[in-house]
């Protein structure tokens, strides 16, 4: 067996299925996630809000609580179960170390309550057993490091008294702190302003270059995965629909809600009359719809459609696609106006 | 903080404890009469006269009024009429024995509460949850003379476990903490309960728990200090009730030798100066808790500014 074989990828997510059991019913937040990412790659989950994509985070990271929980699947860390009954001890030491996430809202995921300091520095002293000194001048090199000044006087300095921007750089310096290998971030930049966004992402690039991160980014904005992601995985009501290289995915999405998606993002360089959507709303969870999630707004579903789900299929260069009608243009004008634009 | 914040509040803190002052000289003068409290019910007219001229009760209401703060601006708080001693005395010998109860009884309350309010947060709607917002309701609700009668009657009387009155030992102390302390206990747990429902709820929760942090470390450092401030307002709350009215009841029931219970003896004899003297010492000690919580509160939360 050759190495990289025997390494595999570093995290798996296997037919992962979350359950809300509310009282008003129960609500598949998951239905069965599947993906992977390898070392020292960059994956965009994409989807709309409601579809999975957070719970798929959450889950990786142990934050599923009450009255949700795992129903099934698995989650591998190197090829070991984050889930499995002996795996505890084990995912309490990834978690955090090995594993580290970054918040969609930098202004609440910062205890308001303690220094900048005290937040970096309780994840060295735990995780790396540092003494007092040691996690001080760790803290003040890893704020350093996501382009915060004066970063040992920000040690001092509680999160009110930093802006947003600096904020989100104080939560990745804390991701960052046990040199984790994989960030999963969750919505990283969707509570700043634009300037700082794009700051954001260059700073989240060329830490995943710099350092060899492997990022799980989870967002709604296409335009933030072209410009960071290597793959992308299309997330639509609980499962995946469809993944592959960013770069294909854009030129040739195979999927329905993929070229949907694209097809309503607004383009500075269109004139057109107005915002264009996917007609309908994405599906109740609490009674999903028989076969393909999608074919309630599908333009070219089939009878097949509503009967069966399709599975996630590999396709030729990596891709894979759950479509029973993968490729078929789904708005046939629209796709050659993308063609035409090239 | 600033100079100016504690000037400030020290200025409000002289207007409140004068105003309690005013309103407590003039209601005793309205309400009650020492004379005839005094002296046996036979004592002619002119004993009368000759007693209250003697008390300089007979002089005009603001003559008196003008003389008494007199007095006050040298700390003078005059005699009591029962004892025939510096009143001021008698509050500084009783006030130990008040302190004494009611700081035992609030920590009580508060390592009580805290406790039984976390461990609920954790899982609101369960098993101990539940228990724990039942046995609050029914702490809360309690009369207070009724709760201490009930365990001066188990402990004291049924089972000879504890002493019925008095002060002395700690044993004796037990009972009359306990009764303070049970009534606040139940509002305290509620108030603990339903912050920390509020602080787990949190996005820094959930960030505290992605970082790997032990959950002791998640619930008893990072949610409990932003929990804290609400249950200490009110712990501030009942420590001011305390003082200035359970003290009262719980000191009564128990013939607990404080402020509480002088203060109904003196109004039992028509003590006023004694009573004034009693009213004057809390309304200071309400002032200056008033003051040491705003402290409190910054030190807790640094986004709080005293001005």
């Amino acid at each position: 067996m050759s190495a990289a074989a025997a390494e595999g990828p570093l995290l798996q997510v296997k037919g992962l299925q979350v359950r809300y059991f509310t009282e008003r019913g129960t609500i598949e937040a998951s239905r069965g996630v599947t993906l992977h990412l390898d070392r020292g790659e960059t994956l965009g989950l994409v989807g709309e809000s409601g579809s999975g994509k957070s719970v798929t985070s959450q889950a990786i990271l142990g934050l599923i609580r009450e009255p949700g929980r795992i129903v099934a699947g698995d989650i591998v860390w190197k090829g070991r179960s984050l889930l499995a009954a002996d795996g505890a001890a084990y995912a309490r030491r990834v978690r955090g170390k090995e594993i580290a996430l970054v918040f969609q809202d930098p202004m609440t995921s910062l205890n308001p309550v303690f220094t900048i300091g005290l937040q970096i520095t309780e994840v060295l002293r735990h995780h790396l057993k540092l003494g007092r000194r040691a996690a001080s001048d760790r803290a003040a090199e890893l704020l350093d490091l996501v382009g915060i000044s004066a970063p040992r006087q920000r040690l001092a300095q509680y999160p009110h008294e930093l802006s947003g921007g600096m904020r989100q750089r104080a939560l990745i310096a804390m991701a960052l702190s046990c040199e984790p290998e994989l960030l999963v971030a969750d919505e990283p930049t969707t509570a700043l302003d634009v300037t700082i966004q794009a700051q954001i992402l260059e700073l989240l690039g060329s830490l995943q270059q710099r350092l060899g991160l492997s990022i799980l980014l989870i967002t709604h904005d296409l335009g933030v995965v072209a410009a960071l992601c290597h793959r992308v995985a299309v997330i639509y009501a609980g499962r995946i629909v469809e993944t592959g290289r960013a770069a294909d995915l854009f030129a040739r999405p195979a999927h329905p809600y993929t070229m949907g998606l694209l097809r309503s993002t607004p383009r500075i360089d269109v004139v057109r009359p107005r915002l264009v959507a996917i007609d309908g709303t994405p599906p109740d969870l609490s009674h999903p719809p028989a076969g393909c999630a999608f074919h309630t707004r599908c333009p070219i579903a089939t009878d097949a459609c509503m009967a069966e789900a399709p599975s996630l299929v590999p396709q030729a260069g990596g891709r894979t696609v759950a479509c029973w009608r993968a490729f078929t243009p789904a708005w046939p004008g629209e796709a050659a106006n993308r063609r035409a634009r090239g | 903080m600033s100079a100016g914040f504690l000037l400030r509040r020290l200025g409000h803190g002289i207007v409140v404890v004068l105003g309690v002052t005013i309103v407590v000289f003039i209601v005793t003068r309205m309400v009650g009469d020492p004379v005839r409290v005094m002296l046996p019910i036979d004592a002619s007219d002119e004993q009368r006269q000759a007693f209250a001229h003697h008390l300089g009760l007979d002089r005009p209401l603001p003559a008196q009024f003008a003389d008494f703060f007199a007095k006050l601006a040298r700390f003078d708080f005059g005699e009591s009429l029962w004892q025939r001693r510096p009143a001021i005395d008698i509050v500084l010998e009783r006030l130990p024995a008040t302190l004494e109860l009611v700081l035992v009884g609030m920590a009580l309350a508060l390592l009580l509460a805290i406790p039984l309010g976390v461990i609920a947060a954790l899982r609101p709607g369960r098993g101990w949850d539940r228990a724990t917002v039942s046995l609050s309701l029914l702490g809360l609700s309690l009369p207070q003379f009724w709760l201490g009668l009930l365990l001066i009657i188990l402990f004291a009387v049924e089972w000879g476990l504890l002493p019925t009155s008095g002060r002395g030992t700690p044993g004796h102390l037990i009972l009359p903490a306990l009764t303070l302390a049970l009534p606040a206990t139940g509002r305290l747990a509620m108030i603990a309960r339903s912050s920390m429902i509020d602080e787990l709820n949190q996005p820094y929760v959930q960030t505290a728990i992605a970082k790997g942090l032990p959950l002791r470390r998640v619930v008893g450092l990072h949610a409990l200090r932003n929990a804290a401030n609400p249950v200490l307002t009110l712990a501030g709350w009942e420590l001011i009730r305390s003082l200035a009215g359970y003290a009262v009841v719980v000191e009564t029931v128990f013939a607990w030798p404080g402020l509480g219970y002088v203060a109904i003896q003196a109004i039992q004899r028509q003590d006023l100066v004694l009573l004034q003297t009693v009213v004057f010492v809390v309304a200071i000690m309400v002032v200056a808790i008033n003051l040491a919580m705003d402290l409190v509160y910054k030190a807790i939360d640094p986004r709080i500014q005293l001005e």
